[in-house]
């Protein structure tokens, strides 16, 4: 697997590390359910999905990436610092 | 260190990285440490990036590198530059920083994190290509460019000095174990290609 | 038998080998297969579940019958395919799944009992008693059934791992793959030229037509040279390409030259990752049996691999050779075996109106029908329009048709397409983005249409890439159509092989469909068809094809299995080289490292670093001799410990404090310059991630520290934290954790050590009890922390690491000096469990600030990330298990961490489980044992005694529940 880091370039997945799905995190100081979103409930799709990476092994960015899990195609890229995750 | 009655005095030898390793030449790829000038990231504040390039430009006459790039005179281990070192961050070498830099970036001493390899001959690339997932053909990975990527699982950046002449920095604790893989990697390649 | 005049062996070097312990000859140039040919072996090994004897039956990586073990020793490698296996001056091999020899096979007898050992046999026959199951019946299954074994012994890492890059990967060096690789390069294209074989060619090494008017092995010898001459040309000879993966990399494995192989530091074979843009798979077809009676017999073998044999190897495979097929192929065997002077007995097609103008006996719409011989084939039985007809041979060449060697384009889970016109299966297109199929591979059977589909699919390639495509024309060669009858099976008496590898026949099959294994998957599995070593490749289409007439399917619908890397085996030792010992993960050396081994002490991998266990004096024969000295010492005078492998972070900008109070529970905005502060941090579902010091060194400058074990996953929250969550806020953060040695300085005595060494020394006032500052020593700009863990009176001093060999020996020689000296992570593991301080072990990440006692540091005037979690009712419920120290009750035998924790009388089960130890250890300070652990509702439960029992390790101790702190509670040492 690839992904063009928006910095680097297209690299090898063994420079990037995966966190899991990129949510936009609650604004809330208290527990409700948009926490409970934003933490445990996933989607897992069969289609497109959103996951944060950080290219740890490169430059250091955090990435949004846009990606297929049925064709495992990889459809954006995008720097988490410019999407507001 | 020296007794001097009850108080002592540390006598403060440095040590470079791999201090007292040889250079190695196998095949024509040699491998060897380079001691470099101090070395101090520089990470521009937002929106600073043209004030700190003017900055670097008054100080230590050299731009802002671009991504991937290196600017100033890199002549050498007496060379003062800077290369581009991470997500708005570079590493500005030889020279000890101009405090007027603070103005504008956050400036961080790095001079003894790295350790600084160089791998040369006509071999180097398939050397590296053993260790480490890079585009490393000559017409991707080209003189002047600066890559921070991963190599025999550890931290690194690698610098293209010329076509042949590569110089790679990874963290003082791992320089002893890089030096031991590159080296085999380096017999590998050598039993491939001269015949005993 | 060698056919004077014929191949491409070098006659002139006699190669010698062994083979089953006798000594044989071959040439430069034969394979292991080849040269046994040629010295008239016909029976190589024998058959995985029935024992029947079995030769060489195809001259490709797909053979499924001549498996062999070679080499001895440690270097023994089982189960190599004697038809890839290069000939080499004492080559040593064996044959396989026999015993005592190949000729007198004792479990031979399990083919008389063939009528019971069907697919599914063991499902049925061995189900009880349960028991005998693991003991009894799959050992002896194993060992009667089976391939080659390992030796057992250590193997070297002897393969290497590299990476490769191209624009253009072509996967076959045969007609097609050469235009392909032509049309690209020419181009312009950076391109990878990757053949399995030794040498490039394809199936023109093992026929004799021309191309352009040239013999066709010059055509092949002129363009390989034109490609070996461009710089942007990598031809990689021996390298099977073994998967497609995502983002157009590929798997490949390069086997080295046998010669190559056997110089020092050389390696055996290399996994190549190769990146490409774009990829052309020429990777051939393969052609397949007929399932007839009896059709496994050593001499009955592929028509095209007769031909390899004759005009590659010069071997005749047989002195009488019948030809059998439903296509062309046959008739073209029977020409080249004609030219080379062998004797053909007869040309049997099952075509009733194929025609034929060679000089041979012509069956046209025959079948063969059986063959007969002992250990070898003696004649062949035909049903013709006339009836049953008996022909003496000993050599039996079969072609069924060809299958495109698809695999690669199916390995991201596509499925092949049945072409009821070619009879065969084709790979799907656009199923691995960027790769296209040519030649053989794409259905294009003729050399003609393999030179001009290579050269189109180059030529595409190419053009994908934006670059202008060169003006090329197809060579002329010949340009055969393709006509084939389906011929799956020939009835008949007796078994007849679909898998010869995994001793898969019709009949299983059929019986297979008969028990509801319908689906190709369930008949896969149900009789292990297409689970051997060759993954099928001789057998999936026949297999399905009789399951789709069994079933009543069609073949298309019937469809195949799934197609998985690797397309040849790969050894473990490949995909995993390099990653032995050191290799498995890089070892982190402090800069005390090497002083640290000078003084004897044993290391301990932390993470990747190694750190001193312990410093052993002399007479010190125990580790518990050592540690507990080493405590006393710190406790009465001062010790010195590398700190170096926590991690620190360098945190500038005019926001960097309201981050830290982002990411800390508690406030580090209000901490004063020149102050330290302990931080708790959590993870966003509110249970800890990490603790440490962070030390404010400026107005707009911080340096955090965290565990060693956590430094990574920090680094990588706080980046997040600032990128992906706070991007608007002006802050850099750098790991400075390599840029600076760090040592602890602990103990009564360590202001006084400290003193003697800085060049202005230190008071109280000055640097008090969570202090830090600038200071200097020996002319080095160094810093101090007036921080503990050992709750000591202590410091940590931090140097450039250039200095750090040099201060920890100054600092040991002057601690030495006052009853100190180094001590080692056991020391300090007991002097921060004395004092209740956590590690890893505790807050191990099931672990809240409130099961710590820590609730008092999550900050209820600001947000911090995992605040809104830590306040779920769970998450402060008062029944949750929470941090107690623990004392054993009277004499014990030892406390383990790992223990449970049960009431006094409750049994020791698991719904009475009231926690478990985290740590525990001698404490020479207070003369017993002591731990640490979470007891459910501990802090309301001081006094009372719980049980901790180890049932791996069958121990139980009774403990009482204190207090955190064990030692100086009123933490009046730490100030000094």
């Amino acid at each position: 697997m690839r992904l063009d880091c928006p910095i680097c370039g297209e690299r090898d997945r063994r420079e990037f590390y995966y966190q899991g799905a990129a949510l936009r995190r609650p604004a809330a100081e208290v527990w409700g359910p948009d926490w409970d979103d934003y933490i445990h409930n996933r989607e897992n799709p069969a289609g497109v999905t959103r996951d944060l990476w950080q290219h740890e092994q490169g430059c250091g960015a955090w990435l949004v990436v846009t990606r297929n899990t049925v064709t495992h195609e990889v459809l954006d890229v995008t720097l988490a610092a410019e999407m507001g995750a | 260190m020296i007794g001097k009655g009850a108080g002592f005095v540390a006598d403060l030898q440095a040590k470079t990285p791999l201090a007292g390793r040889g250079p190695v030449t196998v095949a024509g790829v040699s491998l060897s440490e380079i001691a470099l000038g101090p070395m101090t990231s520089i990470a521009p504040y937002k929106g600073k990036v043209a004030a700190l390039s003017e900055a670097l430009q008054r100080a230590h006459g050299m731009a802002w590198p671009m991504t991937g790039k290196m600017t100033g005179q890199m002549t050498g281990p007496e060379g003062t530059w800077a290369l581009w070192f991470a997500r708005d961050m570079a590493l500005l070498i030889g020279p000890v920083p101009d405090p007027a830099l603070a103005a504008h970036a956050a400036l961080t001493d790095q001079s003894d994190a790295w350790a600084v390899l160089r791998l040369a001959g006509p071999g180097a690339r398939d050397v590296l290509a053993r260790l480490c997932p890079l585009d490393l053909r000559p017409r991707v990975f080209k003189r002047g460019q600066v890559v921070r990527t991963i190599l025999a699982h550890r931290t690194a950046a690698i610098l293209c000095m010329e076509e042949d002449v590569f110089w790679i920095m990874v963290f003082r604790s791992m320089a002893t174990g890089l030096v031991h893989e590159i080296e085999t990697a380096l017999l590998r390649f050598a039993a491939r290609h001269v015949s005993c | 038998m060698r056919i004077e005049g014929k191949g491409l062996i070098d006659r002139t070097r006699p190669v010698s080998f062994h083979f089953d312990g006798h000594r044989y000859q071959g040439f430069q140039g034969d394979t292991l297969a080849s040269a046994l040919l040629a010295n008239g072996l016909r029976m190589i090994a024998r058959s995985f579940k029935y024992h029947r004897p079995r030769g060489v039956m195809t001259d490709s990586s797909a053979e499924p019958n001549a498996l062999v073990t070679v080499g001895r020793g440690a270097a023994q490698e089982p189960n190599l395919r004697a038809t890839t296996i290069e000939l080499q001056e004492g080559l040593w091999a064996c044959s396989q799944n026999r015993w005592p020899t190949l000729g007198l096979d004792v479990l031979a007898v399990n083919d008389l009992f063939a009528r019971f050992l069907g697919a599914g046999f063991y499902y049925k026959t061995f189900m009880w008693p349960r028991a005998f199951w693991e003991r009894v019946y799959e050992p002896l299954i194993r060992r009667a059934a089976g391939l080659g074994a390992l030796s057992g012994a250590s193997a070297e890492d002897r393969h290497e791992r590299a990476f490769a890059h191209c624009d253009v990967l072509v996967i076959g060096g045969g007609p097609a793959g050469l235009m392909a690789a032509r049309a690209a390069a020419e181009a312009g294209a950076d391109v990878i030229l990757a053949e399995e074989d030794t040498r490039l060619g394809g199936r023109i090494l093992a026929e004799c037509g021309e191309i352009d008017g040239l013999a066709a092995l010059q055509w092949v010898e002129e363009i390989a040279g034109q490609l070996a001459g461009m710089p942007n040309v990598r031809i990689m000879t021996r390298t099977a390409v073994t998967g497609a993966y995502d983002g157009g990399t590929y798997g490949a494995l390069e086997r080295m030259a046998p010669d190559v192989a056997d110089r020092p530091h050389a390696p055996k074979g290399c996994f190549w990752r190769i990146v490409a843009r774009r990829a052309v798979l020429a990777s051939g077809a393969l052609e397949r049996p007929v399932a007839f009676p009896d059709n496994d017999r050593p001499g009955v073998m592929m028509a095209g691999a007769v031909r390899a044999y004759v005009n590659r190897w010069g071997v005749a495979p047989g002195r009488a050779t019948v030809v059998f097929g439903n296509n062309d192929s046959a008739h073209r065997a029977v020409a080249d075996l004609q030219e080379a002077g062998v004797h053909v007995a007869a040309l049997v097609d099952a075509r009733s109106y194929a025609t034929c103008d060679l000089d041979v006996p012509f069956y046209p719409g025959a079948q063969v029908c059986g063959t007969s011989g002992r250990r070898g084939l003696e004649s062949v039985a035909l049903a013709t329009p006339r009836g049953v007809e008996r022909i003496a041979a000993d050599c039996l060449a079969v072609s069924g048709g060809w299958n495109p060697s698809v695999h690669l384009a199916c390995h991201m889970g596509a499925r092949p397409v049945w072409d009821p016109v070619l009879q065969a299966f084709l790979p799907p297109e656009g199923a691995v983005p960027g790769l296209c199929a040519a030649g053989a591979a794409a259905g294009r059977f003729s050399t003609r249409a393999c030179l001009e589909s290579g050269l189109a699919e180059g030529r595409r390639a190419a053009r994908d890439l934006g670059l202008s495509t060169p003006d090329l024309t197809v060579p002329m060669a010949e340009d055969h159509v393709y006509d084939i009858l389906p011929l799956w099976r020939v009835e008949g008496r007796g078994r007849a092989w679909l898998d010869f590898a995994n001793d898969v026949t019709v009949k299983d099959v059929e019986l297979a469909a008969r028990e509801s294994f319908r689906s190709v998957e369930h008949m896969k599995r149900y009789t292990t068809q297409g689970m051997a070593p060759d993954q099928g490749k001789n057998s999936n289409v026949g297999a399905l094809a009789v399951l789709a007439e069994t079933t009543g399917q069609g073949i298309a619908e019937t469809g195949t299995t799934t197609f998985r890397p690797p397309y040849v085996p790969v050894p473990i030792a490949a995909l995993g080289a390099g990653g032995k010992g050191k290799g498995f993960a890089p070892e982190r050396l402090t800069t005390s490292h090497a002083e640290s081994l000078a003084r004897g002490a044993p290391m301990i991998e932390a993470g990747l670093w190694y750190r001193p266990s312990y410093f052993p004096k002399t007479g010190e024969h125990h580790w518990r001799q050592s540690c507990d000295r080493e405590v006393v010492m710190v406790r009465e005078a001062v010790g010195i410990c590398d700190v170096s492998t926590l991690g620190k972070i360098d945190l500038q900008g005019p926001d960097a404090a309201r981050f830290l109070d982002f990411v800390y529970t508690t406030r580090f905005s209000t901490l004063k310059v020149g102050r330290v502060r302990y931080g708790l941090m959590l993870r966003e579902d509110g249970h800890v991630m990490d603790d440490g010091t962070c030390a404010r060194l400026a107005e707009h400058h911080y340096l955090m520290t965290t565990t060693t074990a956590a430094a990574g996953q920090v680094m990588r929250h706080l980046e997040f934290v600032h990128q992906g969550l706070r991007p608007e806020w002006d802050l850099r953060m750098v790991s400075v954790t390599e840029q600076w040695a760090q040592f602890a300085v602990a103990g009564p005595r360590s202001r006084d050590l400290l003193n003697g060494l800085l060049e202005v020394p230190i008071d109280d006032a000055g640097m008090p009890y969570m202090g830090c500052g600038a200071v200097r020593l020996g002319g080095v700009a160094a810093r101090l922390f007036r921080i503990s863990f050992s709750g000591e009176h202590a410091y940590e001093i931090a140097v450039p690491a250039r200095y750090g060999a040099a201060l920890f020996a100054s600092l040991v020689k002057a601690a030495e000096t006052m009853g100190g000296g180094p001590y080692g992570m056991e020391a300090l593991n007991v002097l921060r469990i004395e004092k209740g301080f956590i590690t890893h072990a505790e807050i191990h990440g099931r672990v809240t600030a409130f099961d710590i006692g820590m609730q008092g540091m999550m900050s209820t005037k600001k947000d911090f990330i995992g605040k809104a979690a830590a306040s779920r009712p769970g998450l402060l419920a008062v029944d949750r298990e929470q941090l107690v120290g623990l004392r054993p009750v009277g004499a014990i035998k030892e406390l383990l961490a790992g223990a449970h924790l049960f009431g006094e009388d409750a049994e020791a089960i698991s719904v009475n489980d009231q926690g478990y130890v985290t740590s525990a250890c001698y404490s020479p300070t207070l003369g017993h044992v002591i731990g640490l652990g979470f007891l459910r509702r501990g802090r309301a439960r001081l006094g009372e005694q719980v049980r901790a029992v180890d049932h791996l390790r069958g121990s139980e101790t009774l403990c009482e529940v204190t207090e955190i702190v064990q030692h100086d509670r009123e933490g009046g040492r730490v100030r000094g």
